[in-house]
Formats: C-alpha cells, structure tokens, sequence
C-alpha cells in the first residue's frame, strides 16, 4: 500500500474494510478508498477485478461487511446521499414507449407520467438536457430509438437530479464514439470544477484516466494501490495490471 | 344500480341489454377491464407475464383452502394463499440459481396441482370448474361494487406509486440511485397483481385472466410511443374488447371470457402488423 495522505480531507465517501462475498468466492476483500469532493478518481482493474461489485454496494444493491459513509462538503455526515448513477450500457427493454422526457420526468417529479406532462415539467427537463449539451429534440425520442452516445448524454442528464452526493460513472464511453467521449469528460469535468462534485470513474482506457482523472486506485478483490493519477499510474502494480512491457513485467 | 339499469335502456336499448345479468355484466366489464389495461403495462414492461399467469393458477389452491376451512367467500383464502405464493416466488427467485421462468413455472404447476388435488379430494372438482374459464354473467350487484372499490384502490395506487415503478422496472441499479426502495416497490407492485387476479378471477377464470391482463398491453406497446399513449392505448383496448366481446358473446351463444380474449388478441395482431409497418416507414 501506498497511499498518499492528505493534510485537507475533504472526504464525500469513507470505504472501510468493505468485503464482499458470494457463494462463489470472495467478490472484495478488505477495500479502503476515500472519494475526495472536487475530485475525479479512477477505478481501474482487470475484468472480474470486482469493480462493478464495488459500485453495486455503493448503490445499497448488494449485502456486504465494513462500513460506507457519506459527507457533504461541510462534512456533515449523509445518511441517504443522492447518488447519481452512469452505467455502463445499460440493459434495458430498447421496446418499452418511453420518452426521454418520461424518464426524466419520473424521477423529477411525483406526477404519474402515465397520466401525461406538465408546461412546467417539460421546461425542466430541457433545462436537463441542455446542461449536458443535448439536442432538444431529444425529449420525445423513444429510449430505444436513442444513439449509444445520445443514451449517455441522458442518462448523465438524469444522474445530476437532484445535484449528486457522489457521481457513479461505469465505462460510461464505452458505446461512444471519439468524438463524444471527449464532449463527455470535458462536460465531467466542469461539473467537478464548477460543483466540487466527487466523482467515481470506473475505466479500462488509461489514456482517459489520466488526461481526466485527478486521482486514481487500482482494484483487485483488494485496493493494490491508490493516490495522484500520475504516481499510479507509474508504479508497478498498475504496469503489470495492464500488461505494459514498458514495465518489463508480462 | 337502478340509475345504471335506467341508463342503459336508455342509451342502448338492444335485445342484448334486456336482461339484467347483461347489465351487470357490462357494468362489471366497464369498471375492471382499464385496470387489466392498466396493470398489464406494467406486467409487459416488467416481463412478469408468466408470473401474473401462475398467480392465476394458485387461485385453485387458494379456493380448495377455503372450501377446507369452511369459509363461505373463497376471495378471502385465495387472496391470503395468492400473497403467500408471490412472495415466496420471489423469495426464491432471490435465492436460488434457476432461471426465474423457471421457477415460476415449478410454482404455477404445483398451485394448480395442489388445487385439483385438494377440490377433488372434497367430493368431485367438477362443482369448481367454472373458475377455470369463469363466467362473467352471474356476476352481482354486491360484487360490482366490490369492484369499484378495488379500480378506486389501484388507480390511487398507480398515481402514487407509478413513477418509482417505472424506474426500477427499467433498471435497478438506477432506481436504487435514486434512494428508490426496489425490493419494496417491486412487493407492493405484486401485491397489486395478486389482488387484482383473485378478485377477478370468479368471472374471468383460471386460463383466460392472463390473456386480459397481457394482451391489451402488449397490442399498446406496439404502437404507442410514450408512456402516455402506451396506457392509454392499453386501457382502449382492454375495454373495446371487454365490451364488443360481451355483446358478440351474447349474439354467438358463445362463453363471454373466451370471446374476449380473442378480440383482445385480433387487436393485438391488428396493431402488430400496423406498427410493424410504421417502423418501415420511420426507418
């Protein structure tokens, strides 16, 4: 371990001793990680690395052992955070009737949108949209009939409502083109700037990881290593990790 | 009722609305059928459509309770053993490794077994059969309201509750993100399927209620686009096809239930084929 520490902790999320484990086998084993406000830190790792184990007991989804806290820049503790949450090419009924706007609107208001939208709701949800650069007509688009990165871009929209204790972002370009990978890190990283929001970046592409990330901690069962993107990403742990030969390990 | 009786000599004065069983009947069709339409979308988009079919077949079972028990309103005992049954599939399902279908299908068997079993063992399943197919014409006065009460109930709840369903129903990960209770909202969501197939299950029947429930929703989603149209559709459809399969029914000489369901699943070959089209054409 070698864990840089901080002198400011201004920490949002405090993972201790979490363990994970399933009839199979052990998932995670012992992890400590602090997610700092104003952040971005990367979760790199092999498949199977137990990354997305991780983000699942970040969402309450799974049942594990030790202990997650939240705080918010006053470091006041949070007992329900919003978390906002980007998966990874998400599984969904691509023939389900839902708009854009349905969906974001289920989670803007109490409204049933079955029973329709209102002037007002409307107006916010393309607020919504606009913040993550979305076309407006997007909003009464099917879900299904959506590009892989006009998806992101909504999902994105609907992961910042309400404003995120801690921002999830699963590969979140991996059904991206070039192009709007980089619309989508750079609008990431304004969010972090501008709202000192803590973010969680899990990512196979290291290129990404640093040219965005500002912190970054390599998984596997157990954080091997932890700290400034840039020290990581130099140590061996992470070389052989990712098979570099630079590193003259595999 | 007699304002009912009244408007519909008035309104429809045809040899079908003489009696006053086919009064009751419409009027029972008119209040359940937008709940058939309404809950199915949720089926449909949740993929319980297998599950909703085995509540159906745990109904027997929950009826043969009853008759063993000596009560005389079965409702109470199916509707008891059905919310047993829903969670104990579910409990199940997240325990065990088997696909859900699956499990699902294991559950249906055994509650249908169990109740030709046990209804036999009483003296002769022939007296219960009519639950199978059901017969929405001996429907009474007392049990139409009955299902005012229950369209007044779920309808509330579909205002309350429908947007967190519909969020975990598309995903769970992203629902729960939202401090959205999934596992809570997917119980209360089969407790509304449960009580609506035993309540209607006396006059829709064993093997036809999860053609209702299931059809009109499916022919919706082929060709609505938002959530509105999508239950709006599947409320049109679910009632065109109650009403039209209860008048058809009674010109065929033909079971009510049965020729509902096939107007429901003309409907739905009907939209098929138009939204297949307009796929084509939007494409």
């Amino acid at each position: 371990m070698n864990e840089v520490k901080r002198t400011t902790c201004k920490c949002s999320t405090e993972i201790r001793n979490l363990s994970v484990t399933k009839r199979d086998g052990i998932l995670l084993h012992d992890v400590n990680l602090d997610i700092h406000h104003g952040e971005i830190l990367a979760l790199i790792g092999r498949n199977g690395a137990g990354k997305t184990t991780l983000l699942k007991a970040l969402l309450g989804r799974i049942p594990y052992t030790g202990s997650i806290t939240f705080h918010d820049p006053e470091g006041k503790r949070l007992s329900h955070p919003h978390i906002g949450y980007v998966p990874q090419n998400m599984l969904f009924d691509r023939d389900t009737p839902m708009t854009v706007l349905d969906m974001l609107c289920a989670n803007l208001t109490r409204f049933p949108v079955w029973l329709g939208h209102r002037k007002q709701q409307r107006k916010e949800a393309l607020e919504m949209l606009k913040r993550v650069g979305a076309r407006e007509n997007l909003l009464d688009k099917r879900l299904g009939t959506l590009s892989g990165g006009e998806m992101q871009r909504v999902l994105l929209a609907f992961a910042l409502y309400p404003k995120p204790d801690l921002l999830l972002l699963d590969e979140p370009v991996s059904a991206v083109d070039r192009m709007g990978i980089e619309t989508f890190y750079d609008l990431v990283t304004v969010m972090r700037k501008e709202h000192a929001m803590p973010i969680l970046l899990v990512s196979h592409d290291l290129a990404h990881v640093e040219k965005y990330a500002t912190c970054a901690a390599l998984l596997d069962k157990t954080i091997i290593v932890s700290g400034p993107v840039r020290q990581v990403m130099q140590t061996n742990a992470v070389k052989e990790a990712f098979g570099l030969k630079l590193a003259g390990g595999k | 009722m007699e304002w009912f009786y009244r408007l519909v000599d008035t309104l429809l004065p045809f040899d079908w609305t003489e009696f006053g069983y086919m009064k009751n009947a419409l009027l029972a069709i008119i209040l359940i059928t937008p709940l058939f339409g309404l809950v199915g979308t949720m089926i449909v988009n949740n993929k319980m459509a297998f599950f909703s079919d085995a509540l159906g077949h745990s109904a027997l079972t929950g009826i043969a309770i009853g008759v063993m028990l000596g009560i005389d309103n079965y409702l109470i005992s199916m509707m008891g053993f059905a919310l047993l049954f829903a969670l104990g599939i579910s409990a199940v399902m997240r325990k065990a490794s088997s696909s859900a279908d699956t499990i699902i299908g294991v559950f249906a068997s055994t509650g249908l077994a169990l109740g030709v079993v046990l209804l036999s063992v009483a003296g002769g399943f022939a007296k219960y059969s009519s639950y199978l197919i059901g017969d929405i014409l001996t429907v009474q006065p007392e049990e139409i309201a009955m299902l005012g009460i229950l369209l007044l109930v779920i309808l509330v709840a579909w205002v309350l509750f429908f947007n967190p369903f519909l969020l975990t129903s598309m995903n769970g990960d992203l629902a729960a993100s939202k401090n959205i209770p999934v596992g809570a909202i997917q119980q209360v969501f089969m407790l509304i399927v449960a009580v609506l197939v035993t309540v209607s299950i006396k006059w829709v029947g064993v093997l036809i209620i999860n053609s209702l429930l299931v059809l009109p929703a499916a022919a919706a989603r082929n060709v609505a686009k938002s959530m509105r149209s999508y239950h709006g559709l599947s409320v049109i459809f679910s009632v065109i096809s109650g009403i039209s399969g209860l008048i058809i029914s009674y010109y065929a000489g033909t079971a009510a239930g049965g020729t509902i369901v096939l107007v429901a699943a003309v409907i739905f070959f009907v939209s098929f084929f138009f939204g297949k089209r307009r796929m084509r054409v939007s494409a």
